[in-house]
């Protein structure tokens, strides 16, 4: 870890080469521990909230999105505005540590000046310091994605994220991805948890019964707090259904007006949804269901410096992978909030110093895995990230190596939002790999499929990302494409978005009638065959030494 | 090697794809219109049921299309002076429209059903209710049966 000196040192050294005029910015900057954690308390009652940790115990880097198009209602608002718009709107100087944590504007070069985010010591050095300030008026809530998708919590089948999440002593979570870890495992974990999951609109499938605790309420600062839990209402359609035949999910409005009815006729002063809907989701939903107070909301991983209000509902939105902790102070008498304040704490790993005994528990699970996840297998010349609606440079490698590996003429890779970012001239290790990849149904299929078929799967996912309802959105980007390209209209309906499709290889373009050779990963049915795809991406990389992946995209975008 | 799946064993992310593809309709809801119209007038006979009173309970994306838990409900106070006598529920999407009648008496003390339907591919259900009056009222909800889950 940098000391505060050689931090300093290095954002002095970095500012010779990033663009004119933000080297006095860079000069200027005296980023300390208090600093970061400053805020002016007020009220009864604080909520902490993090969120889509997935799997990620080590400070990391990850770049926000270039591109996050909003539709319907939402297009042009938070949180779909990004780089230089979004700094312009929350008045964020370019180059400051906020723009290098909330934006991707200049990522590589402030990467090197302000290093990785994140990293679960330093945020239980938050939780305690907050706790030590606010003693009983304090609330810790997780929002879910926090059991999977590295390689630690793959092979513990979440128990790494278990026992270091007990370490924090959150109040209670909701999921999404914990459910690809299936049913049986999910019960095991919660009967140990220590504290509740909790998840409203999980119903058996048989009786339709509650299958999950919906709420829970909790006496801080003098104010009875309801916390409701929303798991991701589509998590058996985005996700193996297979893994948890017995569960049905859904976003379950009535369920939810009767749960609020129902914590305030408890005698609760204040409500809060703790959901993974999805931030445009649990914008309608503040429109539709009175008597929530506070939305956290999570699942599409925006990292939001201000709070939103809709009605008299507050949406805090806490980003991803331990790169933020939201504080949100709350002042509650006659059972309303009076007032409030919030701050977005950017975790950042060289200013902010690690809790002892977090770190030690994050090394002791990761020491056995240690060599084998730092091993490069090869660099990248290229900035290498995950966000964005269409594409992105880590899974554009992720194709190439479908592509090569699998012999196949046109690749499918999911639009998962999670994985870390690499650097221009890094080296590639196992872990890097691994953190894109990491999930319990990872074989790489591979089959024909005719071009009509094609399309109509494209055509089927962009519907998921760009109807104009948000109930009818699943969150993720858009289906990565590789040996292919097309332009897409998001402002059109389902089946006629899509235009344009071409076959990189031939030149041509993509003919309905004729079969093709795909190849993908993350199918959710039941039995798909085919090596995990982490050895295919590594298998490639090993191979090819150095990669590379052009900021282009293939894909031509349209919206009015 | 080369390997061609029958396509209900691969890559369908979702449910409700194989019926989509033996309908051999590609883009989702964009589908042909089955008897939905007739079905509605036959029960009517011919009235244009007026929008509310009905409520329709599905839920936005189906988890698997071959079962779709579905519940109807009427506003009503169900006596012998004012009650729903049938509730016609219909899809435009399915091969065929019709779906189920359910019939109620002021003996029912509400009217509300639930059962689980099936839907071939995105497509609208209609519900139509027939009160004791001759008055018909009506509630459509759009049921989208996915075939592209990636989120996350």
């Amino acid at each position: 870890m940098l000391s505060r000196r050689d931090f300093l040192q290095v954002a002095a050294a970095t500012a010779a080469f990033v663009p004119g005029g933000w080297s006095q910015a860079f000069a200027q900057q005296r980023l300390t521990q208090a600093e970061l954690l400053r805020f002016e308390a007020t009220g009864n009652v604080t909520l902490l909230h993090i969120a889509d940790l997935h799997g990620q115990l080590r400070p990391l880097l990850f770049r926000e999105p270039a591109i996050n198009i909003g539709v319907g209602d939402a297009k042009g608002l938070v949180p779909h505005i990004s780089g230089r718009v979004l700094l312009d709107h929350y008045r964020i100087a370019p180059g400051s540590p906020s723009a290098y944590a909330l934006s991707s504007e200049d990522f590589a070069a402030l990467a090197k000046s302000y290093g990785r985010l994140g990293g679960l010591d330093r945020i239980a050095t938050i939780v305690k310091a907050v706790r030590a300030e606010r003693g009983d008026r304090v609330l810790l809530l997780d929002g879910g994605d926090t059991w999977q998708n590295s390689y630690t919590s793959l092979i513990t089948k979440g128990q790494d994220m278990v026992d270091c999440l007990a370490l924090l002593k959150p109040d209670a979570m909701t999921g999404h991805w914990e459910f690809t870890l299936g049913a049986e495992r999910v019960k095991e974990l919660i009967e140990k948890l220590g504290f509740k999951f909790l998840a409203q609109n999980i119903r058996d499938t048989e009786w339709n019964e509650p299958a999950f605790e919906a709420m829970s309420t909790f006496d801080r600062g003098g104010v009875r707090i309801a916390v409701i839990g929303q798991a991701f209402p589509y998590t058996p359609i985005a996700n193996p259904r297979w893994m948890i035949p017995n569960w049905s999910f859904g976003i379950r409005e009535d369920e939810l007006r009767a749960n609020v009815t129902k914590a305030r006729n408890g005698g609760a002063d204040l409500v809060v949804l703790l959901s993974h809907n999805g931030f445009d989701v649990d914008r309608k939903l503040a429109s539709r269901v009175s008597g929530i107070d506070v939305i956290l909301t999570a699942h599409t991983h925006d990292a939001l410096p201000e709070a939103v209000k809709v009605g008299k509902t507050l949406l805090i939105a806490s980003g991803c992978h331990g790169k933020f902790v939201s504080r949100l102070d709350l002042d509650i008498r006659d059972r309303q909030v009076k007032g409030y304040r919030f701050k977005l704490i950017p975790v950042f790993s060289d200013i902010i110093p690690a809790d002892a005994e977090m770190a030690a528990t994050v090394s002791r699970i990761r020491a056995p895995h240690e060599a084998m996840l730092g091993e490069t297998i090869g660099k990248t010349e290229s900035l290498l990230y995950r966000r964005g609606n269409f594409n992105g440079t880590l899974d554009d490698i992720i194709c190439d190596a479908l592509l090569s590996e699998r012999d196949a003429e046109i690749a499918l890779s999911p639009g998962f939002r999670w994985g870390t970012s690499l650097l221009p001239g890094q080296g590639i290790t196992r872990e890097d790999i691994y953190n894109a990849t990491a999930i319990t149904y990872p074989a790489t299929y591979r089959m024909t499929m005719s071009g009509a078929r094609l399309k109509e799967i494209l055509e089927d996912v962009a519907d998921n990302l760009f109807n104009p309802d948000p109930y009818y959105q699943q969150g993720g980007d858009m289906v990565r494409v590789g040996g292919m390209s097309y332009t897409i209209d998001v402002d059109k309906p389902i089946g006629s978005r899509l235009s344009d499709l071409m076959v990189t290889r031939t030149g041509k373009p993509l003919e309905p009638a004729r079969d093709y050779l795909v190849t993908g990963w993350a199918s959710v049915n039941e039995g798909t065959e085919g090596p995990p795809v982490w050895d295919v991406v590594m298998r490639h990389i090993e191979k090819k030494r150095v990669v590379t992946a052009s900021p282009t995209s293939r894909i031509r975008v349209l919206q009015k | 090697m080369k390997r061609s799946f029958d396509r209900r064993q691969v890559l369908t992310w979702g449910a409700g794809v194989a019926a989509i593809a033996a309908l051999g309709i590609p883009g989702g809801p964009a589908h042909a219109k089955n008897d939905v119209e007739e079905v509605i007038a036959k029960f009517t006979g011919g009235k244009t049921p007026t929008t509310g009173k009905v409520k329709l309970d599905l839920p936005e994306i189906a988890e698997n299309g071959n079962t779709v838990p579905m519940t109807v409900a009427v506003e009503s106070p169900m006596t012998t002076e004012s009650y729903v006598s049938d509730v016609l529920v219909v899809t435009d999407g399915n091969p065929r429209a019709g779906v189920a009648v359910f019939h109620f008496s002021p003996a029912s003390g509400v009217a509300e059903a639930n059962t689980r339907i099936r839907l071939a591919t995105s497509q609208n259900i209609i519900a139509v209710a027939k009160m004791n009056d001759g008055s018909f009222f009506t509630a459509t909800k759009a049921v989208k049966v996915t075939i592209g889950g990636c989120g996350g």
